[in-house]
């Protein structure tokens, strides 16, 4: 048996690791000055879809959407395994809710053909919504599994994944194809291979060969690459047959209205002295205000 | 807002249930579903899926729910997505609600996608505000829309969310952040028997084991949280926090530094991926104050900060400051606690 598997990665600002330059004078996070990073659970995801490639047999495809540097993220993949990868890039698929996203990787998966397993990280740094899994899941009609830990079996055309639950965990048996979306606790994803890392480092997409090789030599270049296995697809919503007015900005349901930097303060601030004075007063005042019995 | 429900509902909340115990954040839900359709001057629904589960509507009701669907039947016994998520769309259809409500839970943050996307309305994930109001771009105006408030970037940025032209408006609600308010005995409301009207989806995925733990930390509910971070050094070190909790009698909480130092249990942590808290006190011991720590506690009514590093970020939303070691401040704050 072998395993058609897809996998969904996305390349995020790294807003966990908030750095020096990217905070304004006022506090506020300067978004754009921070980090690309391939989105973390989207890598316990691969390792997952990797493993199963390994346990059982597979080919592992990666799809993401986003601008034209967004291609790094499936050179990353490549590096760990990943056997192809796919980009979809198109101004029209810009500024997507999660609907809309779901309808877009949607018309992508169609695109694809037949799969058994499709891999996704619970969620995206960025927004943290968790959404986009389940919508896509939904758009295909299939069953999903989110929060998934481990896979304990795959037998045939069933498969048997422990996934969090609230207190706890519960053991699901599915038929395939279905959705799993992983949590950062599934597994230690691989490092890039070096073998792998040399090879695909060389991957690109036709848009960033035109730009490096201009117009005219780029058509030979595309070929050269797709020949040896380095070329990585890039897809316009025409590519995936989406219907224009179901995809980005515009077919999103969901509009931002405005946006506040945090900033958060207390009002009036008292320093207390570490001393046996000052904390036997502001025990005493906490009792006063009805705060402390 | 749009004519085009009339005489539909204002707000349908999803009533989550586990073994016949209700989440708390359903029926925090309730309260707030009740101040936005007292605002639209339209009714509260709650949809009720489960198995032997009708003995809970009373308490829906109590809580603010004008009307109870409950949808009864053995193959709903435990939460699976496509089931669940057939009951809730076809209840939405049938009552057609201007906003549909599901706490963010494990089982609301798995079952609200599907149903938006069954349904094609937008749903904003995890909000930690609900308010009806306005809205003008340049496709129109809208009046009484929801605004939806929530957290983005990692707690870097709060965003609000509109769905102007699409029906209902939906989204998930953090746990803890809207109040649970005592329940009114006294409330009436209607009970209405749904049919489950499964199609076989229900044997696409089956539980096969489960295993739950009943759940030992309640943060929520706190009204005096001790909590330690990065600064408390190692498991041994939270004895200290542990005691300041046991002399004051309150909860002991960390901030995701300490949980992933594996100084404390995960079930423990207050933010952005932990708890959202809002004690009578929180006095936060060596924890620098990260945002993502911060937009889960800022609310609580009085902050005390110990940290040595006077820089920290923690003081600029704390109450009180204390700069100094923890491991002498609170050893000496217990001591003066004692002798009060």
């Amino acid at each position: 048996m072998s395993y058609k598997i897809v996998v969904l990665a996305k390349q995020v600002p790294d807003t966990q690791n908030i750095t020096v330059e990217a905070m304004k004078e006022d506090g506020t996070v300067n978004r754009s000055a921070l980090p690309a990073i391939l989105n973390p659970e989207d890598l316990n995801a691969l390792e997952m879809a990797l493993d199963v490639k390994e346990k059982y047999g597979g080919h592992v495809t990666v799809l993401t959407m986003g601008p034209p540097p967004a291609a790094e993220v499936a050179r990353q993949c490549l590096m760990r395994g990943a056997d192809d990868a796919a980009l979809i890039c198109d101004r029209r698929a810009a500024v997507a809710d999660t609907l809309a996203t779901a309808y877009t990787l949607s018309c992508a998966i169609s695109t694809i053909g037949k799969f058994d397993l499709l891999f996704a990280g619970r969620q995206a740094i960025d927004g943290d919504t968790a959404q986009v899994g389940p919508q896509l899941a939904g758009k295909l009609d299939i069953p999903q599994i989110t929060y998934v830990e481990e896979i304990r079996k795959i037998d045939g055309r069933t498969i048997e994944a422990r996934r969090n639950i609230e207190g706890g965990y519960e053991v699901v048996q599915a038929q395939l194809p279905v959705l799993l979306t992983v949590v950062d606790t599934a597994n230690e994803p691989r490092p890039a291979a070096a073998k792998l890392m040399m090879q695909y480092k060389k991957a690109r997409t036709p848009s960033e060969v035109s730009r490096a090789a201009g117009e005219e030599d780029a058509p030979k270049e595309i070929e050269r690459l797709k020949k040896r296995g380095l070329l990585i697809k890039e897809w316009s919503i025409d590519d995936i047959g989406a219907d224009e007015k179901q995809c980005g900005h515009v077919g999103s349901p969901t509009k931002v209205m405005k946006i506040e930097s945090v900033v958060l303060t207390a009002g009036e601030f008292k320093n207390i002295e570490p001393t046996h004075e000052g904390l036997s007063g502001l025990i005493r005042e906490l009792v006063d205000d009805h705060v402390l019995g | 807002m749009t004519e085009h429900n009339q005489n539909g509902l204002g707000v349908l909340v999803f009533a989550e249930q586990d073994e016949g115990k209700l989440a708390d954040v359903s029926l925090e839900l309730l309260s707030k579903a009740r101040e936005l359709a007292d605002r639209l001057g339209k009714k509260v629904g709650a949809v009720l899926p489960g198995h032997n589960v009708g003995d809970l509507a009373g308490t829906l009701i109590a809580h603010g729910a004008d009307v109870v669907f409950v949808a009864d039947d053995p193959a709903l016994a435990h939460y699976t997505t496509v089931p669940y998520a057939q009951v809730v769309s076809r209840t939405v259809k049938d009552s057609d609600p201007e906003v549909v409500l599901f706490g963010a839970s494990l089982v609301g943050r798995d079952l609200a996608p599907r149903v938006a996307s069954r349904l094609r309305t937008g749903l904003t994930a995890d909000c930690t505000d609900l308010q009806i109001g306005d809205f003008s771009d340049k496709s129109g105006s809208y009046t009484n829309l929801l605004h939806q408030i929530r957290p983005a970037f990692g707690g870097n940025i709060i965003a609000t969310i509109v769905t102007p032209n699409h029906r209902p408006q939906m989204a998930t609600v953090r746990e803890g952040v809207m109040q649970l308010r005592p329940g009114d005995p006294s409330r009436t409301g209607e009970v209405k028997k749904i049919d489950a009207g499964l199609d076989g989806a229900e044997e696409l995925v089956r539980i096969i084991e489960r295993f739950k733990a009943e759940k030992k930390v309640n943060l929520k509910g706190a009204s005096i949280i001790i909590s330690g971070g990065a600064g408390v050094g190692s498991k041994d070190g939270f004895e200290l926090i542990r005691e300041l909790a046991h002399v004051l009698g309150g909860k002991v909480g960390a901030s995701r530094a300490a949980v992933d130092s594996g100084y404390i249990a995960k079930e423990h942590q207050v933010g952005q991926t932990g708890t959202t808290v809002r004690p009578k006190v929180y006095i936060a011991c060596g924890i620098s104050g990260q945002v993502q720590h911060r937009v889960g506690m800022h609310e609580s009514s009085k902050i005390i900060a110990i940290n040595s590093d006077p820089g920290a970020p923690i003081f600029s939303i704390a109450h009180y400051g204390i700069v100094g070691d923890l491991f002498e401040v609170i050893p000496a704050l217990i001591e003066a606690y004692k002798q009060k």
